[in-house]
């Protein structure tokens, strides 16, 4: 026997419908989660892309209450850091969950993509999707690099000098462009204040505008799996795709378990390992920017460092310069260079499980080259062409290779 | 399947590379410190402030942080670890003024706030212990024409460096392989080592005052995680018995 619903019940249900009937939100809800069919083959590589999002919201609450405190001021900056460090409750930590944050969205980013390199997750029809991706990428370099500079140590002050030097490579108006960028004739208190109103509200509206067309591009032609089996060719009765379960409740549990895997790790950063070894917070960062002392070694944070090794890696600066922006755009143009026939590294040919795992040795290779003053330039120009040819030679390997037969559904 | 486990493990093993690649600091020996025992940490705060702060400030740290920390009363601390009158909420600034330091030695006596993080532990621990006598006064392995004097000699005493000459490539090479006690200090070598320690650790300290609490707290802040990543991982199996069948 059913029980009569409670005064409560009642309430919740009425508050219910009276914004249904004025809002779309329960349209959205079912659209985006409820009834938003993803492939029930999902495996570890899938966790990338709701982690990247739990990331992004760690870093715009803790920059909120980071930013209660810091003074964008070059003569105050560093000293600020300090006070939330130790005179402002709980500042370490907050502190600490932001720069632990900004690794690990790198580092949930970049296992993000090679997902979808693995499983072809940017073939058609989720080019946009990619190229969407791409540009979060991008952006976020940027976001990360300001955000570097803030806490204006040596390292944020030497790092911001060589980094924004590199456009003094453009012909003609590189002089002017680098003094624009700077807004004065040296990286000064100019520099920080305008990075600072970058990094805290400019960036993050771009960011947060592009994830909402990421995922809205997303769910228009819906998630790719690792058998790369267009899972929508395949419905029941009621138009539901087979291979299909929806997001609500079933990845929902499944991404609740995922970042418990994660937040362990990321804790374990936070109060065990804060300065990563020197990665995550250089050492040179304790020390106050000193425009007159030029420290011993100057390298970017370590997700910069594999395009900072393909920089290197050619003596011209123009040349480098180029490279190293080329390294980076040619991502643009993946969904096009890949002429497979087949989506999933599970149904490509060895020359893709060969070609795809040397590629990820080059970055990680030019990643610890990047970091070392002294690198061999046999070595850099080695993995800085393997590192193109993956691209270049994509669209004659992915058609020549012998593809294995792709499953009518899933596996799992 | 296999291929992403494989590739799952060649990210692991490359990234460990990486790890072991980025370790060592060179000569430097190790500071075996330990800043949670809380008599090291009073022992190396009365160093610092008899051996350090006439020079060296530690301008990002209040006493009133020393009080809390190092289980000493307020007296004791502006007592003992202060100059001058100082309130608990003042900032341990060195006694002599940064322009009067830079006339004397050329430059001013940096701020030790930090310097456990920028240089580390072990740089402060060898290099208070590589001074040696030259017939031009003072000079030191880890930081060579040091501005600063060998302010622990009386506890160290002097030391000589030993050199050793190398022949490569038909160049001879003289390098200093380590010291010996010319004059001995009020402290054994041993001691010295010690008191050496608790000043390192008391630095190691001043760097991060939130240190004692971080890793104290985070073992309760990972036992929580664990529980609650054991809880949704249930409740992820509950949902998807029915997915899985």
């Amino acid at each position: 026997m059913a029980k009569p619903a409670s005064n409560l019940d009642k309430g919740i249900e009425n508050v219910t419908s009276w914004v249904n009937e004025r809002t779309s939100i329960g349209d959205f809800w079912k659209k985006h989660l409820s009834e938003y069919y993803a492939p029930k083959n999902f495996n570890l590589w899938y966790f990338f892309g709701s982690l990247s999002l739990l990331v992004l919201v760690n870093q715009i609450l803790t920059g909120i209450f980071l930013t209660m405190h810091y003074k964008p001021d070059a003569e105050l900056a560093f000293a600020s850091v300090e006070y939330i460090m130790r005179d402002v409750q709980w500042g370490w930590l907050i502190r600490y969950m932001h720069t632990t944050g900004a690794s690990l969205f790198f580092a949930v980013v970049y296992l993000h993509m090679l997902r979808a390199l693995l499983y072809g997750s940017y073939q058609k029809p989720r080019e946009l999707v990619w190229i969407l991706g791409v540009t979060i990428y991008l952006v976020l370099m940027a976001e990360a690099f300001m955000g570097y500079v803030l806490p204006w140590g040596q390292m944020s002050y030497w790092g911001a000098q060589v980094i924004i030097s590199l456009f003094g490579a453009v012909p003609y108006i590189g002089d002017g462009l680098v003094e624009w960028i700077r807004g004065d004739f040296l990286v000064a208190d100019a520099t920080l204040t305008r990075f600072f109103a970058l990094h805290v509200i400019a960036l993050p509206l771009v960011l947060l505008g592009l994830v909402v067309l990421h995922l809205a591009a997303l769910h228009e032609v819906g998630s790719n799996n690792p058998d790369g089996v267009e899972i929508k060719q395949n419905k029941d009765e009621q138009g539901r795709p087979r291979d299909g379960i929806p997001f609500h409740p079933y990845y929902t549990v499944k991404d609740i378990f995922g970042a418990g895997i994660f937040l362990l790790i990321a804790a374990f950063i936070i109060f065990f390992w804060p300065e990563g070894g020197g990665y995550f917070i250089e050492k040179d960062n304790f020390v106050a920017a000193d425009p007159l002392v030029t420290p011993e070694h100057i390298i970017p944070v370590w997700y910069f460092t594999p395009f900072y090794a393909i920089l290197q890696a050619v003596p011209d600066k123009l040349m480098g310069v180029l490279l190293m922006g080329a390294a980076v755009l040619i991502l643009y143009i993946v969904p096009w260079l890949d002429r497979s026939p087949v989506r999933s590294i599970r149904y490509r040919g060895w020359m893709s499980k060969v070609m795809l795992a040397l590629f990820c040795i080059a970055f990680l290779r030019l990643g610890m080259l990047g970091v070392s003053s002294d690198s061999s330039e046999i070595e850099l120009r080695l993995w800085t062409f393997v590192y193109f040819a993956f691209f270049i030679l994509m669209p004659i390997w992915t058609r020549i290779e012998k593809t294995k037969p792709v499953p009518e559904r899933v596996t799992h | 399947m296999t291929f992403s486990r494989w590739m799952t493990g060649l990210l692991l093993a490359l990234s460990s590379s990486l790890a072991l690649a980025a370790g060592g600091d060179g000569d430097l020996d190790h500071a075996e410190i330990n800043v949670f025992d809380q008599a090291s940490l009073q022992r190396g705060a009365a160093m610092f402030a008899n051996y350090c702060s006439g020079c060296h400030g530690a301008q990002f740290m209040r006493y009133q942080r020393l009080i809390e920390d190092l289980g000493m009363s307020e007296e004791e601390v502006l007592d003992k670890l202060a100059f001058g009158e100082r309130e608990p909420a003042d900032y341990m600034l060195a006694a002599m003024s940064s322009s009067d330091a830079e006339e004397w030695f050329g430059v001013a006596p940096p701020d030790l706030s930090l310097t456990a993080r920028a240089k580390g532990p072990d740089w402060i621990y060898t290099f208070l212990r590589s001074y040696y006598m030259t017939e031009n006064g003072w000079n030191n392995t880890v930081l060579e024409n040091a501005s600063m004097p060998h302010v622990l000699w009386q506890l160290q005493g002097i030391q000589r460096p030993v050199t050793e000459t190398t022949e490569v490539d038909g160049e001879s090479k003289t390098e200093i392989v380590g010291f010996e006690i010319e004059q001995p200090g009020l402290l054994s070598q041993a001691e010295y080592d010690s008191v050496v320690l608790d000043l390192v650790a008391f630095l190691e300290y001043v760097a991060e005052p939130a240190l004692l609490k971080r890793e104290r707290m985070g073992i309760w802040v990972l036992l929580f995680l664990a529980a609650f990543t054991f809880l949704s991982y249930i409740m992820y199996k509950e949902y998807w018995k029915e997915v899985k069948k």
